[in-house]
């Protein structure tokens, strides 16, 4: 009975101090990172390889994902805005939300299910096929050569599929309101472009966006990097990949709101 | 370097989302104020606009007629000049009556055209003399509260 407790409060605290040694780890990998990207604008033919892996592959899913959210926000803002008689705000409500919430944070969690797992099963596979090990033994620097490029990557493309996301979802949310429920075009545009503040929403969005896709990138990195190097060990990573970037896109997208959206 | 079709994958991209960018920066609705063929511009000077905005509406008889394109305030008069384009197709006589009302109890504003007896059409450039500024909600209650005041006790 009470090693049983015992055991519980150890199991516990063994893993929150394995929590707070890979936090550290993860800190340290993403400085190491930073260190060694000089190398690889030099040889900006590796980022554009793994920007078509990252970027060009997550596309689809952006836009079609980006379309539905705008359009079930079309439907679901016309039906309670019209309960106030303010249909004719919808078109600022659904830019809104795309522009400041749904198209960052929406994009980021799509990029981390999409590209993040690809990236964390890729590297952890490298290094369980002692591809990384290979390399080392030729002086490449793995982190310089493998890490960094899929690094720059993902932090340049996830701006852009945030900004593709938001864009595509105005769309949505135009042709529905617009198009199939008939609310006034020029109030569904301008009442949008006056509600919407380049600096304010757009700019913020944007940041945001850039946030996520650091800390979801450096995630998946670290987390293949670090795997274990069997079977398992990469399917746990790719797991951990995923959790792990979803709730940090959730938790720091409160953060940043709160600092960027605060009284105003 | 050679080129490969990777990179323009890659291009496209980057295109892509820099003119999603764009596109968000813009907000696509300057894209022609509306397809309207061909417009004639008037001007009225209201008191009060209230809650106008440009591209606000102007209709007549509930159909569209043109849009609000520029609202500015006229240092001489200290009145709100306010720039309209209607439709060419849609001509209206010299009198018109220009109001501001308000579609819904919390809705958009926009200008409501009520056309005169006169048989001179307004042209391109002209102003409409006879407005009617926007109903401020605060006034109208102030005022109905002073009345309130100002009336006697009626003793039963």
């Amino acid at each position: 009975m009470v090693s049983a407790f015992v055991a519980a409060i150890r199991v516990t605290g063994h893993r929150s101090i394995n929590a707070v040694w890979r936090t550290g780890m993860a800190t340290r990998f993403f400085f190491l990172t930073l260190m060694y990207s000089g190398n690889s604008f030099r040889r900006f033919h590796l980022i554009v390889k793994e920007l078509f892996s990252t970027g060009v592959l997550s596309l689809i899913i952006i836009v079609v994902a980006g379309l539905f959210v705008g359009m079930v926000l079309g439907l679901q803002g016309y039906e309670t805005l019209r309960r106030y008689g303010s249909e004719s705000a919808l078109g600022s409500m659904v830019a809104l939300s795309l522009v400041r919430e749904l198209g960052p944070v929406v994009a980021a969690l799509l990029f981390a299910s999409r590209a993040g797992s690809a990236m964390t099963a890729e590297i952890g596979l490298m290094r369980a096929t002692e591809q990384i090990s290979a390399m080392e033994m030729m002086a490449v620097n793995p982190i310089a050569r493998i890490v960094a490029p899929r690094f720059w990557a993902g932090v340049i493309s996830m701006p852009l599929l945030a900004a593709l996301f938001s864009a595509v979802g105005v769309f949505g949310g135009y042709f529905v309101g617009v198009i199939q429920i008939g609310v006034d075009e020029g109030s569904f545009w301008s009442q949008m472009q006056a509600a919407v503040d380049f600096r304010d929403d757009i700019l913020n969005g944007v940041i945001k966006s850039f946030v996520f896709g650091t800390v979801v990138t450096i995630i998946a990195l670290f987390e293949g990097y670090d795997a274990p190097p069997t079977a398992e060990g990469v399917s746990g990573a790719t797991t951990r990949t995923v959790v792990t970037s979803s709730l940090a896109i959730l938790m720091l997208d409160f953060v940043l709101t709160a600092i960027m959206f605060r009284g105003n | 370097m050679e080129r490969t079709t990777l990179d323009l994958w890659v291009g496209i991209f980057v295109v892509a989302g820099v003119a999603a960018l764009a596109m968000l920066a813009m907000k696509v609705g300057n894209l022609g104020t509306y397809n309207m063929s061909e417009t004639y511009q008037v001007h009225a000077y209201f008191t009060n606009v209230g809650g106008l905005k440009p591209k606000a509406s102007i209709k007549s008889a509930g159909v569209l007629v043109g849009r609000v394109t520029d609202i500015s305030l006229d240092t001489q008069r200290y009145e709100a000049d306010v720039v309209m384009s209607l439709d060419k197709r849609y001509q209206f006589p010299k009198d018109t009556f220009a109001d501001i009302l308000t579609s819904g109890l919390l809705g958009e504003q926009y200008i409501g055209l009520v056309p005169g007896g006169d048989s001179e059409m307004l042209k391109n450039g002209e102003q409409i003399k006879m407005t009617q500024s926007a109903v401020v909600l605060e006034n109208l209650i102030s005022k109905f509260i002073f009345n309130k005041a100002s009336e006697p006790v009626n003793p039963k």
